[in-house]
């Protein structure tokens, strides 16, 4: 038990159908913690972030939000949270500030109050020059901002964010990721779903690892790393590797796989594994570190997931 | 405890339509306005100068006070259809309420009032029309406003229905080609319902714009109220059975 949990969630299960979205979860997430919830697509990552705000009601489970049961209380629960779901809603009818605007008046929040809020979230946002702009005339960056924005209208502690940067270009995401640290570093806890690993090991405290609707691993980003993958990747790739990776890939690296034309080469000491490459030229080798997105893929599996 | 304004939450949708049909208020007074005129002048000129006297009045009163219905009901309609459906799914408007204190029934009730008002404006307008055209008799008129308003939540039950089930836009075109529109052929909007076969006039009886008509026209005219009490009944329980429903439905096809 976290001392200060924020979030609880208790053996969920979530049916569509004869289809098992949700298979057992339970996490904890403490007050101020950045959580992540990573898989591939059809994990089950939505539809969990979901019932933990009561939009989609368990088949059985126990979740408590903010001290509050869901989604018994979901709407007090959702008074007191922030969240950015995974395709824009914003309102195209109505501008940048009107979002924001009427967005509040759904909380029930007095006018005042959230006029003197109002330039703080543009500011926030980017997006002071838009600010009398329509939806339409935003670029997917800015409608990400202003929708992490519009979730802070209520000055959430919580925050649940749904596949924040998809569809973001480099730059886009780099401004997200240092907008979503500000908000780490005002103390205020956050939940998100990503399949982007380099994400996750940027923001996450802690990590959970779905797939098929069950959490397969559950820990910070780095321990995960540590625990499941061998300390450096040696990858391969170019004509011949097929060869090179039956003669040598298998016997002297901890762990290696063939993937198209590309070999994967886990290892605690790369050092053989690399003189053997000495003598093949037209192979290109790339060393690194190994990272979440090895741990990901060992868990997971490489086969595609649509 | 829950505040009375806590609970009037669904005001806040109604509001947030309102605003956005302010930003277009100069089209839509004009259109809402000139419509009526034109059918008015035209129908009722054209073809009320050939006429002398439907059911017992002139051909233009009649024809006004059957219009109002018809007004109501198209406006309200349209409103609970087509732009309920883009707030729906291309919009993601619901979806986004739904992430702030606000639930399935607040949406529901919220889009249920707002296209009901939609539809009285329209039933309004034609009203203030006839008026300036001196086919309305004494203030006792204004009487058809709660009428005005209670068909409107009629339609907008069946018609939020419709969309919570329908797939694309494509759907509500069956929705008007099978109901709405022989509905207003054989309700009394054009002509007397005592003119259509009488197998006909029994299922026209029963019809949601058959009841609002035999409440309309003569509250509109000045004329004696027949079967008020079944009529208004009729219109609210239809206006009930189709936003409960229409919850319902909203409520699975987003959960």
């Amino acid at each position: 038990m976290l001392a200060r949990a924020v979030l609880t969630v208790h053996g969920l299960h979530k049916k569509f159908g004869a289809l098992e979205v949700v298979r057992g979860v339970s996490f904890e997430v403490g007050a101020g913690e950045c959580y992540g919830l990573l898989g591939p697509n059809g994990a089950g990552k939505t539809t969990t972030l979901r019932c933990c705000l009561g939009l989609t009601v368990p088949d059985a489970g126990e979740i408590t939000l903010d001290s509050l049961p869901v989604p018994a209380r979901a709407r007090e629960a959702r008074a007191r949270v922030g969240v950015v779901p995974q395709f824009d809603n914003l309102d195209p009818d109505f501008t940048v500030r009107e979002n924001l605007q009427m967005f509040a008046r759904y909380f029930g929040l007095p006018r005042a109050e959230v006029a003197a809020r109002i330039p703080w979230l543009i500011e926030y946002a980017g997006l002071v020059d838009k600010a009398d702009a329509p939806i339409e005339a935003l670029s997917g960056g800015m409608k990400r901002r202003l929708t992490i924005a519009r979730a802070l209208v209520n000055d959430p502690r919580v925050l649940f964010l749904d596949e924040p940067t998809t569809g973001l270009d480099p730059q886009a995401r780099h401004l997200v990721w240092e907008r979503l640290k500000r908000l780490l570093g005002e103390g205020r806890t956050i939940i998100l779903t990503t399949h982007f690993m380099d994400e996750a090991q940027r923001l996450c405290d802690r990590v959970a690892i779905m797939d098929h609707g069950a959490f397969i691993a559950e820990a910070p980003p780095h321990t995960l790393i540590e625990r499941e993958i061998e300390p450096v990747v040696i990858e391969v790739y170019g004509d011949g590797v097929g060869a090179w990776f039956e003669a040598h890939a298998r016997r002297l690296a901890a762990r290696a796989e063939l993937s198209g034309d590309t070999a994967f080469c886990y290892c605690r000491d790369p050092d053989p594994l690399l003189a053997t490459l000495a003598d093949e030229p037209e192979l290109r080798v790339l060393r690194r570190a190994a990272n979440l997105e090895d741990v990901f893929l060992k868990l997971t599996g490489r086969d595609l997931r649509d | 405890m829950i505040s009375v304004t806590d609970r009037l939450r669904f005001r806040h949708v109604v509001l947030r339509n309102y605003r956005v049909w302010r930003k277009l208020l100069a089209a839509s007074l004009v259109g809402h306005l000139l419509d009526p005129l034109f059918w008015l002048v035209g129908l009722g000129f054209g073809l009320g100068s050939l006429l002398p006297s439907v059911g017992g009045m002139p051909y233009l009163e009649f024809l006004g006070s059957g219009m109002i219905c018809y007004g109501v009901m198209n406006s309200a309609s349209f409103e609970a259809l087509w732009s309920a459906f883009a707030r729906l799914k291309q919009q993601r408007t619901w979806e986004g309420i739904l992430h702030a204190p606000m639930t399935v029934t607040d949406v529901v009730i919220g889009e249920w009032v707002w296209a009901a008002l939609k539809g009285m404006l329209s039933g309004v307008a034609i009203l203030f029309v006839m008026a300036l055209l001196g086919l309305v008799h004494g203030v006792a008129a204004l009487w058809a406003l709660p009428v005005m308003l209670l068909t409107g939540l009629a339609f907008a039950g069946i018609a939020l229905v419709v969309t919570a089930i329908a797939r694309t836009y494509d759907h509500f075109i069956y929705y008007f080609t099978l109901f709405i529109t022989p509905m207003m052929l054989v309700s009394g909007v054009f002509f007397p319902t005592a003119q259509l076969p009488p197998a006909v006039q029994v299922v026209a009886q029963v019809l949601p714009l058959s009841h609002a008509i035999e409440l309309t026209r003569p509250i509109v005219l000045g004329r004696a109220l027949q079967g008020g009490a079944i009529h208004v009944l009729a219109l609210a329980a239809i206006a009930t059975i189709g936003v409960v429903a229409a919850r319902a439905l909203v409520a699975r096809r987003l959960r």
